[in-house]
């Protein structure tokens, strides 16, 4: 096992000597995005015509199926079968596991008569038409027998559980060292429910070939989707192949398959057709999972100089009955700021709604638009500068395990931000901007996410027609995997990109986590890397030991790759003359990326400042951003312009976060109030003026050969409670019940006399 | 019902079910995938094409109400491999992420692209009696029927702008 010693060596990467590493390239598949031909999972060619399916679901939160009758719609026009759980094709009882090293169990759609969650599958249509299809559904007859079920979060905060398997983070005497503090905060946020709505609902197209199923879907980890649905099917893995090639946005929410994965799979086997099943829009809401509801309570207490002598960050939040999940909105509080006496932990509810889950930067993204909220206030108290204040509680090792920090540019980030933004323009003291009928604020926050590496392989070919071919079971939700595979490949190979390819989302490639957690491009790009330099060493071998090479007969070690060729002081032969030597294939090699035995032995983390300034309407409560910036730490970055639109895409989030996004449980039936893109309101493109940001120059040598860290959480994490800050700094009006619409900041105004 | 469209200058003329789509039309019965279906409820604008030179929500309109119109979809606004203006911006500028909201976003943009050219106002127009003029305002309005969960707003408003230029 590799250590993290044995990355610090220089290598093709971190040399960059064809510079193809930072590079702003375009994206990779941009020509087939901007032309609308990336076939995505609902649109791939089929072999011959495909039929249709549509899944009926639940309308009450708990209970069972006392009587449904699909006959009427299997008769329909157009329809080729209709089943409910009586008549489903047989499939793995729930969680089972043929293979025991299957990383995820059986998860069998139309199970059984129980019903867990409105908007569960309860019936499935299958037509010759979508509009066929759709219309069969009014013919489906269903009686429920409801259960009682508990469905307001609210109303069990207080008699909220321990999360399962977890004790609370204590360090100190939290209680002791709070009342010995001079000044103190003591206040309660809450983050509402959220929903991922990606653009791309979740769609399958299958078909068989023999007795292997073909299943194009969009999901974020290969693997798992592949696993999930051999396991349901209770056949062997190696009998699904499992695609995924273009993928509109997952953001967690496509961490896992869904039934249409399932239904399509088994309606195909069927009816012996191709089969297309997509969600519609209400049943991404409603049959997927979600970001649950936090309520967190924070107490600070520092001295009069700032320095905190205890913190506290307690977080309620709530999952699915039968789904454990833990949205960890304290985690990151552990190793943000020092402070001798500390307390951090969750409690959980459980309730009978669809199942919570991961949604972009779980854990940071609800859980510091409250601590990060609490340090202003603390700040606001002390009359001190916020960034002062942080600054102060800045540790010298990490706060929770005394490990050292990797690299943590977090001050820096927060004063380059301060003077490109302009923060000494800003007045302390709140409500003192005016502009026409805008009360005008600023407010920043930090950032902070973790960084990970995990296991991953990739394959490798090179081809007498001087082509690089990279392959891996990885995943491009947008983020730019294709895009930074291509940049590794043609640096470590010396090759020009347009001599690069990229072939992902294919269960028979060389398997690679997925996207996710922010670690994709560190995991992926890390296997990537290291099977670029197994290519090199068996090209240098092989010019070696050819006598048609050149190179023959010198020392492999010492032959360097460069604008397409192999070269040895003045002796050179092109990569693709060495390939055609090789055989007609070209030559194939796989290599691997695993986390090194001594990887946590430092803390490791990406860092970030955001810093807002909003106008808050003192008519109509109305908040609107002005501008925002960011600047982060995120390790090397392996192409400027995809990380940066990785970056403000996250802050974004965050607005979203702060101001607009939110969704409730309906008492009366379990469902989502809002269950379309115009109850639930995303960021549009009017809400967003002059957001930009930059990224610092980095190399984390801890973190993989690379030096590389992810992107794709960090944006979001600290960006709403950036905003609360500037609402606040606006017109001195705290509010901790986000998001922050125009009914709660007007109430406010008008309590403040406003 | 019988339908004769023009789509992307070519003439088709189908039996269609009445209760098809314009969008699911394109998508299902002439293999033009490229619009998308993000919500199918005219609220998310992954759908938009251009009918008569006119952006609209394909999901929001049937098939057989388009007897005779002459429908613009993203994969009619290249000229061989040359790419559109606009197609060319999103890619120079970054202007999308995971893609699933590009061509809606890219036909959108012509359709502002023409209002403007036309003269037609919008909630940002601030005088209505002057020329209007493509501010970043009116990009941002006019575009905010098109979502982007990516979120590549600032860069969707980069790419409008320099092919704007790139046209002026």
């Amino acid at each position: 096992m590799s250590t993290v010693r044995d990355w610090a060596a220089p290598n093709p990467i971190t040399e960059n000597r064809s510079g193809l590493i930072g590079k702003p390239v375009d994206r990779y598949e941009g020509r087939l995005k901007v032309t609308g031909t990336a076939p995505y999972a609902f649109e791939v060619e089929t072999p011959s015509t495909p039929l249709y399916g549509h899944i009926v679901s639940a309308t009450i939160p708990r209970g069972r199926i006392a009587a449904i009758d699909v006959s009427q719609a299997a008769s329909a026009a157009g329809v080729v079968l209709a089943w409910s759980h009586l008549d489903v094709p047989v499939q793995a009882q729930r969680g089972a596991k043929l293979n025991p090293r299957s990383q995820r169990g059986s998860n069998p759609a139309l199970g059984s008569d129980r019903v867990e969650h409105y908007g569960q599958s309860v019936a499935f249509i299958l037509a010759d038409t979508p509009e066929n299809a759709r219309a069969a559904e009014s013919r489906i007859r269903i009686t429920y027998e409801a259960s009682d079920a508990d469905l307001d979060f609210g109303s069990f905060i207080d008699s909220a559980g321990p999360a399962p398997g977890e004790e609370d983070a204590r360090i100190g005497d939290f209680e002791a060292g709070y009342s010995a503090s001079e000044v103190t905060v003591d206040a309660t946020w809450f983050s509402p429910l959220q929903n991922h709505a990606q653009m791309e609902p979740c769609a399958t197209t299958a078909w068989w070939e023999g007795d292997k199923v073909v299943v194009h879907t969009s999901i974020q980890m290969v693997k798992g989707g592949q696993h999930a649905l051999a396991e349901t099917l209770g056949i062997p893995s190696d009998r699904v192949h499992l695609l995924t090639r273009y993928i509109g946005g997952g953001f967690g929410g496509k961490g896992q398959s869904y039934d249409d994965l399932t239904l399509a799979a088994l309606a195909a086997r069927e009816s012996g057709r191709p089969v297309r099943v997509a969600y519609t829009r209400r049943q991404m809401f409603q049959a997927t999972i979600h970001r649950p509801a936090v309520q967190m309570r924070v107490r600070l207490g520092a001295d009069k100089t700032g320095r905190l002598n205890a913190m506290a960050l307690e977080a309620v939040t709530h999952c699915a009955r039968n789904a454990p999940f833990v949205e960890h909105a304290a985690n990151f509080a552990r190793n943000l700021y020092a402070a001798p006496h500390r307390l951090t932990g969750h409690r959980l509810v459980r309730l009978d709604i669809p199942h919570a889950g991961a949604m972009r930067a779980p854990g940071e993204a609800p859980g510091m638009l409250s601590l990060e909220c609490a340090m202003d206030e603390l700040a606001d108290r002390l009359g001190m500068d916020p960034i002062a204040l942080r600054i102060r509680n800045e540790p010298e090792v990490d706060p929770d395990n005394a490990k050292p920090f990797s690299v943590r540019q977090l001050v820096r980030c927060m004063q380059e931000g301060a003077q490109q933004f302009g923060w000494d323009r800003r007045n302390p003291t709140p409500g003192a901007v005016r502009d026409g009928r805008w009360y005008v604020g600023m407010g920043m926050a930090t950032a902070i996410r973790g960084n990970f590496l995990l296991p991953a392989k990739a394959g490798l070919r090179l081809t007498g027609d001087g082509l690089a071919t990279l392959t891996q079971g990885m995943t491009d939700i947008g983020t730019g995997t294709y895009t930074i595979l291509a940049q590794i490949t043609g640096e470590t190979l010396g090759l020009p990109l347009d001599q690069v390819r990229v072939e992902l989302g294919d269960s028979n490639m060389p398997p690679a986590p997925g996207s996710g957690g922010q670690f994709g491009a560190a995991t992926a790009g890390s296997a990537a890397f290291e099977t670029g330099m197994v290519m090199r060493r068996r090209l240098a071998e092989l010019a070696a030991g050819d006598p048609r090479s050149p190179l023959y007969g010198e020392d492999p070690m010492l032959m360097d790759f460069a604008n397409g060729n192999i070269v040895l002081g003045n002796r050179s032969e092109s990569l693709a003359a060495l390939a055609s030597r090789a055989g007609p294939d070209g030559v194939y090699v796989e290599g691997s990326i695993s986390p090194a035995a001594d990887a946590r032995d430092w803390s490791q983390h990406t860092y970030g400042a955001q810093f807002a300034e909003v106008g808050v309407d003192s008519v109509t409560g109305e908040v609107r951003l002005r501008r925002m910036f960011g600047v982060f730490a995120a390790g090397r970055i392996l192409n400027a312009k995809l990380a940066k639109s990785q970056i403000t895409g996250g802050m974004i989030w965050g607005v979203g976060a702060a101001l607009t996004e939110s969704n409730a449980v309906d008492p009366r039936y379990g469902s989502f109030l809002h269950q379309d893109l115009g109850g639930y309101l995303a960021p549009v493109h009017a809400d967003i003026v002059n957001l930009d940001a930059v990224l610092l120059d980095e190399a984390d040598d801890k973190a993989n050969p690379m030096g590389i860290k992810g992107v794709g959480e960090l944006g979001i994490c600290g960006s709403g409670a950036a905003i609360a800050n500037a609402v606040y700094n606006a017109c001195g009006v705290r509010l901790r019940d986000y998001p922050l619409t125009p009914d709660k900041v007007l109430a406010a105004l008008e309590a403040k006399g406003l | 019902m019988r339908t004769e469209i023009r789509v992307n200058g070519v003439d088709h003329a189908v039996d269609v079910d009445t209760r098809t789509s314009l969008l699911d039309f394109l998508r299902e019965h002439l293999d033009l995938k490229g619009s998308k279906k993000g919500c199918d409820h005219g609220q998310c604008g992954a759908c938009t094409v251009l009918v008569n030179g006119v952006r609209i929500n394909a999901c929001l309109s049937l098939a057989v109400m388009h007897d005779g119109d002459h429908v613009t979809t993203i994969e009619g606004l290249a000229s061989g491999e040359a790419l559109h203006p606009l197609q060319q911006a999103f890619l120079t500028e970054d202007a999308f992420q995971c893609g699933y909201c590009t061509p809606g976003q890219i036909c959108s943009a012509v359709g502002l692209m023409a209002e403007i050219a036309a003269g037609q106002p919008s909630e940002a127009t601030a005088d209505l009696n002057a020329k209007v003029v493509l501010t970043d305002a009116e990009i941002r309005e006019r575009m905010s029927g098109n979502l982007c969960r990516c979120s590549a707003y600032p860069q969707i408003l980069a790419a409008v702008r320099r092919a704007a230029g790139a046209a002026a």
